[in-house]
């Protein structure tokens, strides 16, 4: 489509959703969606002249005229099962396309303290005790991507732990993607907020029935008070067609921790930005990360962790594999504040060539303004080593069967911080299915 | 079972094996010793059939079979193993998973069923037991963090398990306390029977006093200089090297 027919395009959808906007609406949001409307509108999407978007042509979506999927695609307990994760004890939230379907959804025994609802529902009941906490950590100026977000947004996840709550089962939001049109895009939006002393992990997963080839532009603002301890899985599983940015924001205080497990298997363009505040003492991060490309999937992470107090920790371990002609990206930040002293910040990225055709790129970026920290870093991009292969082999193993055994010990050094056993396993799985040549692991504890 | 003629090789550019015979018949065990840098390990990679040792002359048969026709992993199912000087760390690869893909390759290999885990964790209890290794070591990563004797240990438990007819012990001895020396030698003649057969590649004699040889052969400069009984090693310990290479010149 061209340029001046997508503007027109974008103009109108714009319009839609401010003529659309309810009237009961309150003004500090209609403000934040006129805002983030302009300011999508003006800026249009990211190119690559862009630092931040530098190995990223986002073309392939910016080209689309993506609107609103129109109806509520038909979905079975059967497909949901084949996406889910078997044997997962979890209250759960689906949203097709972007919207919440309860009749799918189940939070039955929710304990007492812990709201769990769809934003849609949030915001047309009772909208004013999201107003710290809705586009107050992700700013329309970050991307035009968290502008989209904000000013197309209709639905989502808002998660209040109360203070000492714990929440023994994971939430699991499964976010799928319809075969809906040719074009569909949604642009669901999360929000955690994590009361002091709280315990809770929330499973973002992004899946795809099958089909689907719609845009999925996200955004998650995740805020974990005092001694909140938070477990964030972030999964994107969708088709190999399916194009997915995602923005996610933390904002950590004191003695807060908060683990990240970032899993990247499908979608034809992906983009991941983790931006990381560590606001005061004794706030800490665990970073973990993966991912797959293959045929010709481009997935490209930038995470941003901010030590902006003294005392703060931050461990990050990510990795990726290439296969086909499969293009990745990991671009990690560290930046450490003037006076945060104490900080103590570990980076690593290893990425693994299985193909010839396979690029990976991948850029550490410490910014130290303290003098008395640990910040170590380090990143590498291999092949398969030959010594492993060999001694595998001399073992009786064959050539195929080993590679597969070393791919998937990569893989697994990453996935094996997954503190939930059936998530684990069901990606594991879902890795080996996409790796040829280890198809045949079968999977053991 | 085992039948070198005139093997020549080279690492490299490197001509490093210079025409070696030796033949291995079962039930027989031989070390084969040598100084540093004389060709021990380039000799054991080239019979595994390591990437980059090239074979520029000579035969090898293995059970009647050309072994230079075999791919590494072929040449383990038919039966050989080969215990390495420097055991590779393999990260996130558990032990008992190596040991029971080994394991069941070489059963399908033969056209028996896989093994069940719980037939096969016991045979493998009782081999940890044999090498005196706790369990846990078979859910760590393949040599991930093992001392050297640690690492010696698994390389004879793997053989252990896999039993083959042909182990070929690349200095299995080195870096070995007095204690752990023992619990190797014993791993080693558990397996001594009259249809298998043992090939110790070592400098010292001591690793000999507790593994008997048959015969011993000196390696020196990519040859068998000379070959002997266990006496020889008794003299190699009493003169060193030197005398023997040089009354070879
Ligand atoms: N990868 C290699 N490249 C070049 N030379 C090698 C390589 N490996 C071994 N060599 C050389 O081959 C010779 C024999 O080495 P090796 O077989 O390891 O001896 P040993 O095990 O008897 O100590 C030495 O001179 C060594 O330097
Ligand atoms: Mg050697």
């Amino acid at each position: 489509m061209s340029t001046n027919a997508l503007s027109q395009h974008y103009a109108e959808q714009v319009q839609r959703v401010q003529d659309g906007l309810p009237g009961a609406i309150p003004e500090w949001l209609a403000g934040r969606r006129r805002g983030a409307a302009a300011r999508f509108s003006e800026a249009g999407f990211p190119d690559p002249r862009q630092e931040e978007w530098k190995y990223t042509n986002v073309r392939p979506i910016a080209t689309k005229p993506f609107m609103a999927a129109v109806t509520d695609a038909p979905l079975s307990e059967e497909a949901l099962r084949a996406m889910g994760f078997q044997g997962l004890d979890a209250y759960r939230m689906v949203f097709v396309d972007g919207r919440l379907r309860t009749e799918f959804s189940d939070l039955a025994d929710l304990p007492a303290g812990v709201t769990v609802q769809g934003l849609a529902d949030a915001l047309a009941s009772d909208p004013d005790p999201l107003e710290p906490l809705l586009g107050t950590l992700a700013h329309d100026r970050f991307s035009s991507f968290a502008a989209a977000n904000m000013a197309f947004l209709t639905d989502g996840a808002v998660i209040r732990l109360g203070k000492g709550v714990r929440l023994e089962r994971p939430l699991h939001l499964l976010m799928v993607g319809s075969a809906g049109g040719p074009a569909t895009w949604s642009h669901p939006r999360v929000l955690i907020q994590a009361g002091e002393g709280s315990d809770a992990t929330v499973i973002e997963h992004y899946a795809d029935l099958e089909g689907a080839s719609g845009f999925t532009n996200t955004v998650t603002e995740l805020r974990a008070e005092a001694g909140a301890q938070l477990r964030h899985y972030l999964l994107q599983d969708h088709a190999d067609s399916a194009y997915h940015v995602g923005s996610v924001f933390v904002q950590q205080r004191r003695d807060s921790r908060v683990t990240s497990h970032n899993v990247n298997l499908g979608g034809r363009l992906v983009r991941h930005d983790l931006n990381v505040d560590l606001t005061e003492p004794g706030a800490e991060i665990e970073l973990n990360g993966l991912f797959l490309v293959g045929g010709r999937q481009h997935v490209d992470t930038h995470t941003r962790v901010h030590h902006s107090s003294p005392h703060t920790t931050s461990r990050e371990q990510y990795r990726g594999i290439g296969q086909g002609h499969g293009r990745g990206v990991f671009k990690g930040r560290v930046l450490v504040e003037r006076g945060a002293q104490k900080t103590d910040a570990q980076q690593h990225s290893a990425n693994l060539l299985l193909s010839p055709n396979a690029e990976i790129d991948t850029k550490p970026e410490l910014e130290i303004y303290a003098d008395d920290v640990k910040c170590a870093h380090g990143a590498t991009v291999g092949q398969l080593d030959e010594t492993s292969m060999y001694y595998l082999r001399s073992r009786g193993i064959d050539a195929e069967a080993a590679r597969g055994m070393l791919v998937f010990a990569f893989a697994d050094e990453v996935l094996e911080r997954m503190e939930l056993a059936p998530v684990r396993t069901s990606i594991e799985r879902r890795l080996a299915a996409r790796l040829p040549e280890a198809g045949a692991i079968d999977v053991i504890g | 079972m085992l039948k070198i003629n005139n093997l020549q090789a080279r690492v490299e550019a490197a001509e490093i094996l210079k025409g070696i015979d030796l033949e291995v018949k079962a039930g027989e065990v031989h070390a084969i010793m040598g100084p540093n840098g004389s060709g021990k390990s380039t000799l054991c990679q080239v019979l595994g059939g390591r990437d980059g040792y090239e074979v520029t002359g000579g035969t090898v048969e293995f059970m009647g079979k050309d072994l230079f026709e075999l791919e590494p992993e072929e040449r383990a199912r038919e039966g050989i193993l080969l215990g390495f000087q420097y055991p590779v760390e393999i990260p996130g690869v558990k032990n008992i998973y190596l040991l029971k893909e080994a394991y069941n390759a070489q059963r399908k290999h033969r056209g028996e069923p896989e093994a069940d885990t719980f037939q096969f964790l016991k045979l493998v209890r009782e081999k940890l037991k044999t090498m005196q290794m706790d369990e846990s070591f078979l859910h760590r990563a393949v040599n991930v963090g093992f001392s050297g004797g640690e690492k010696k240990r698994n390389e004879i438990l793997q053989m252990l398990v896999l039993e083959p007819k042909l182990a070929l012990l690349d200095e299995t001895d080195s870096g070995l306390d007095i204690d752990a020396l023992k619990v190797v030698s014993e791993g080693v003649n558990r397996l001594r029977s009259p249809d298998r057969a043992i090939v110790l590649v070592t400098h010292y004699q001591r690793l000999l006093s507790h593994i008997e040889p048959d015969f011993v052969h000196v390696l020196s400069g990519g040859r068998i200089i000379k070959s002997g009984d266990k006496t020889l090693a008794h003299e190699l310990e009493r003169n060193g090297y030197q005398g023997i290479i040089e009354e070879a010149a």
